[in-house]
């Protein structure tokens, strides 16, 4: 084997992988939230609908989105190796278990993925396949030469359901709980681990999740009540 | 005091095993744990039992050899501390104590408490370790180090090998142990001559073993006998991937 795929297959090569897929996920999500935040604005989906354009037709978006499948499949196999691996290396489990000092989401980082797994299958039916490969009406917006499709009230309507709305807002909670965890960890897996930094760290992580959490959580809250 | 004790008990490597139930009496505070597993075995020999078998050496909490998880904590309720180094006093009159053994595929148990942890003697001889002639011994002042610098490597150094990290982790993960041999030498100019060579060599060792990777959950430091930090983890990886991309070694 060479050097690259040793290094690679290497648990502190895995790690790494992790890591990285995981901090590209951690910027999506941040990009994701403020583009989704403009469904909160009451223009008819003006704003959305047309970012919503802008975001499935710009060529470059278009080569990034092949890059975010590929992190969220590398995240996802990578995730169930390492889990079936460490099962395999406790061998017999423990017959007390003491609340152990370790926080609840570190504990059940793959859990909670498998989870997020599930919401993504159901998330990315009800917009993603909806918008690049189902019809939908077409809207033209005032100023602008060109229609565009109607997202907003895919979304709206979807929302207006209150079984999804508390779907999504667990799932979103969940995702927190994965965050919670995942945010300082990558750092941890690229060997940054500093006396000055590492707080900032843990503290910027926090607020991250609860700031993309809260974020995502009140978008079908805001649009069932509205 | 009384005490119920549920023990794990196991003849060899391909029995089964189960729990077996033990009731004492007459158990005094100042008893340490390993003190009082004594008092159980002269009991079973006694009834013409086979005794427990547990691991011990120095009893003053430097060797690691009493590896036992207590109650589901490695090394039992006390932070910091080995087991021989717990008292009954932090117990309670009545109470029901489970021992269990360190539980890890790399670690098979050889008899009832007692597991095998050479694993861990096969990591230190892939690198953990350094090259020098032999003879007089060298003068203590030769090579100046900065007392910070000793002082963070002996922190890393005072890692006793017992496995307790491994015992604790979720994940049966070897990390905390492995970085702590790894950064101890990396610290210090007698051992980065060969750090390179040690950490790939080290690493590769421990993940042959079978032990399970590091989610950064910090369940080993928690329960280290040595309160060994996980910075040393950090440590570790950063010298390992500085250490594969430098490293001319191509295979």
């Amino acid at each position: 084997m060479s050097w690259f795929t040793n290094f690679l297959l290497s648990s502190i090569g895995q790690k790494l992988i992790m890591s990285l897929t995981g901090l590209f996920l951690i910027v999506f999500l941040a990009v994701h939230l403020t583009g989704n935040l403009q469904l909160l604005y009451n223009d008819n989906g003006e704003a959305f609908n047309t970012y919503a354009y802008f975001m499935t037709s710009n060529l470059f978006i278009k080569i990034t989105s092949i890059g975010l499948y590929t992190g969220i499949l590398l995240h996802a196999i990578q995730g169930i190796l390492i889990w079936r691996r460490n099962v395999a290396a406790r061998g017999t489990g423990y017959k007390v278990k003491k609340a152990s000092d370790a926080s609840f989401s570190s504990r059940n980082m793959g859990w909670l993925g498998v989870i997020i797994a599930i919401f993504l299958a159901l998330h990315l039916y009800q917009f993603w396949a909806k918008m690049h490969f189902g019809t939908m009406e077409m809207i033209n917006y005032h100023g602008y030469d060109y229609a565009v499709k109607d997202l907003y009230s895919v979304v709206d309507h979807i929302y207006s359901n209150p079984v999804y709305v508390i779907i999504y807002v667990i799932s979103m909670i969940v995702v927190g709980l994965h965050l919670w965890h995942g945010f300082q960890s990558a750092f941890q897996s690229l060997g940054l681990n500093h006396k000055k930094y590492t707080p900032l760290i843990k503290g910027l992580g926090m607020i991250y999740t609860i700031v993309v959490t809260l974020g995502f959580a009140i978008i079908p809250i805001y649009m069932y009540l509205n | 005091m009384k005490l119920t004790l549920k023990i794990w008990r196991q003849t060899n490597a391909n029995d089964k095993g189960s729990f077996e139930t033990y009731n004492l009496d007459n158990i005094s505070t100042d008893m340490s744990f390993l003190e009082m597993l004594d008092v159980l075995n002269e009991q079973l020999v006694t009834e013409k039992k086979f005794p427990v078998s547990f691991e011990h050496d120095c009893r003053e909490g430097i060797c690691g050899a009493c590896s036992m998880v207590i109650n589901g904590q490695p090394h039992g309720p006390m932070k910091g501390t080995t087991t021989c180094q717990l008292h009954m006093r932090s117990f309670n009159d009545g109470d029901t104590i489970v021992i269990e053994p360190f539980r890890s595929r790399a670690f098979p148990v050889i008899r009832d408490l007692v597991v095998d942890r050479s694993a861990f003697d096969r990591i230190i001889q892939a690198g953990g370790y350094i090259s020098v002639n032999t003879g007089q011994a060298q003068d203590g002042n030769a090579i100046p180090i900065e007392k910070d610098t000793a002082l963070a490597a002996f922190d890393s150094a005072t890692c006793i090998g017992c496995g307790a990290c491994v015992a604790a982790c979720p994940n049966a993960s070897a990390m905390l142990f492995t970085s702590a041999k790894v950064s101890h030498l990396a610290k210090l100019p007698q051992g980065e001559v060969e750090s390179t060579k040690r950490v790939l060599g080290m690493v590769n060792q421990m993940d042959q073993e079978g032990f399970g990777k590091c989610s950064n959950t910090g369940a080993c430091e928690a329960e280290c006998p040595k309160e060994i930090s996980i910075e040393n983890i950090a440590l570790m990886n950063r010298e390992y991937l500085k250490a594969s991309i430098s490293s001319d070694k191509m295979g």
